[in-house]
């Protein structure tokens, strides 16, 4: 009984089934390549793909690369949210600016980031300006709607209660409308962080010196599948710490709200 | 304080959908009187709390405090929903103390005035629990707290406990009856449950659906010394069956 009840809790466990999860992937890769059916020019070896990091590391590329793609999206993003944050607010709180912006925000929603690319080659060349702006249109306009969203739900109650204690327009949408979507806003920028980690991978892979994107393009121009591997997982697991961050941060600001 | 309602009527929307959900309401409280509008739902008696609190505007009619013409929300109109809607990431004393600084209050004063607020409603030791900490009884007397401590010079309550269970209802009602004799404010109960509204009341305003109007005014003059023998004593039951039967009679009319 008891040991049934300890296996259920272990099954609820995050930590316990993920871990088992990624375990298996590495298993079968590796079981795949020992048994040598495939090409090592196609699938490397785990430990191949292992060694190609540890030069990639000590060589210092990798992190040259990691913190150049890091910047771009950082950079990006944080124009993004601390544009989207005012702008959903004004669009969640006044009907007439949402009337006017929500149909040219849904719009412009539905292209594809990367279209833009060509554009904002031509107007601002190969530096680094074009790669900040994809993230930021990539990412803006859903930030933006998200927090609209946030703030058109606030509960009625919650406003016109501060309306009957003498509230009124700025201190309600800094005490009130602000505490209250925190929670959700947060949670707006994790999901679209993830968009922007896409972006600038594919910013890169177009034109760039250095960062994450442009390694795993040059690999592949060397047939480097061992270095195309190594970028991929190490995008993947900065991409992971950036959304745990995330929701750690959301656990501790939002406290009240589960 | 007087606050009065005169003539007011209310209508949503407009053209062919427009629909009159209150026909010339006129009644009035003054300072210290505890004052009940009682009606099913859809007499519109949510709705003449929310003119007097200035969320919404009458379409004829005039609602004055003290001679002013109400025309908006203010701190003098205090209200307690339904729902409680307390600040759910404040604790009780946050809660307590908003309307407070809202309203630019020295700090010393509102931590002062919220100690005594909360001690008024006897939650003196949930002062730094969240609003999901705490029952739902106690979340109402945190927000009647909340009301009184921003001194409002009336206090509305809206349906204060219909989302309350039976038994801690009727604990709530002799709560804010006392509340009231302590500490002379002024209340306007809005209510579907007319036992409660006789229970508390001086004035019971008895409304009628569709559209909602006042049909009738009692006085409901009874020896209150002891809520839970009032309940059950002949008189109280005796009007209350005879409100009862008007009520039904009106709903039967209705439908």
């Amino acid at each position: 009984m008891r040991s049934s009840s300890s296996l259920a809790g272990a099954l609820r466990n995050p930590w316990v089934l993920g871990p088992v999860g990624i375990a298996s992937v590495l298993l079968i890769w590796s079981l795949i390549s020992l048994s040598g059916t495939v090409d090592p020019l196609f699938l490397p070896s785990p430990p191949a793909v292992w060694q190609a990091a540890a030069d990639q590391f000590h060589g210092g590329i990798l992190v040259t690369d990691a913190i150049a793609s890091i910047q771009r999206v950082f950079l990006g993003f944080a124009l993004s949210a601390a544009l989207a944050l005012p702008l959903g607010i004004a669009m969640g709180s006044n009907p007439l600016i949402c009337r006017l912006l929500e149909p040219l925000l849904g719009l412009i929603r539905y292209m594809p980031a990367p279209a833009f690319i060509p554009l904002l080659i031509i107007y601002f060349g190969l530096g680094e300006l074009p790669k900040v702006l994809l993230i930021f249109i990539g990412t803006f306009f859903f930030n933006t709607l998200m927090i609209m969203d946030a703030v058109k739900f606030v509960p009625q109650e919650l406003l016109e209660t501060a309306l009957t204690l003498g509230g009124r327009g700025l201190p309600i949408l800094t005490r009130v409308v602000a505490p209250y979507i925190a929670p959700q806003v947060i949670d707006a920028y994790r999901i679209n962080m993830a968009s922007a980690w896409n972006l600038v991978i594919v910013a890169e892979l177009v034109a760039a010196n250095e960062g994450l994107g442009k390694r795993i393009s040059l690999a592949q121009r060397f047939l480097r599948t061992d270095e195309i591997f190594v970028g991929l997982i190490v995008i993947g697991l900065i991409g992971l710490l950036i959304d745990l961050g995330f929701r750690a941060l959301l656990r501790r600001s939002c406290r009240w709200a589960s | 304080m007087h606050l009065s309602v005169n003539g007011v009527s209310k209508t949503f929307g407009d053209g062919r959908h427009a629909k009159l959900v209150l026909d010339d309401i006129s009644f009035s409280i003054k300072s210290g009187e505890f004052v009940a509008l009682v009606g099913s739902s859809g007499s519109g008696k949510s709705t003449v709390m929310r003119l007097i609190a200035g969320l919404e505007r009458p379409s004829a009619g005039v609602i004055a405090l003290d001679g002013k013409s109400v025309d908006g929300p203010g701190s003098d109109r205090g209200m307690v929903f339904q729902k409680y809607s307390l600040y759910p990431w404040m604790t009780a004393a946050q809660n307590v103390a908003f309307g407070m600084s809202l309203q630019g209050l020295p700090r010393a004063l509102v931590r002062e005035r919220t100690a005594y607020f909360l001690e008024v409603v006897g939650l003196q030791d949930a002062a730094r629990r969240l609003p999901k900490e705490l029952s739902g009884g106690m979340q109402q007397r945190v927000a009647i707290a909340r009301a009184l401590a921003a001194d409002p010079k009336v206090v509305l309550l809206d349906e204060p406990f219909g989302a309350l269970d039976l038994q801690i209802r009727e604990t709530m009602q002799e709560f804010l009856y006392q509340l009231w004799q302590r500490s002379g404010i002024t209340a306007l109960l809005i209510t579907h449950d007319l036992e409660e509204a006789l229970l508390l009341a001086q004035r019971v305003h008895i409304m009628a659906p569709r559209p909602g109007r006042i049909v009738r005014t009692v006085e409901a003059d009874l020896d209150r010394s002891n809520l839970a023998h009032l309940r059950v004593s002949p008189p109280f039951l005796e009007l209350r069956e005879e409100l009862v039967t008007t009520l039904r009679n009106l709903d039967a009319a209705a439908i």
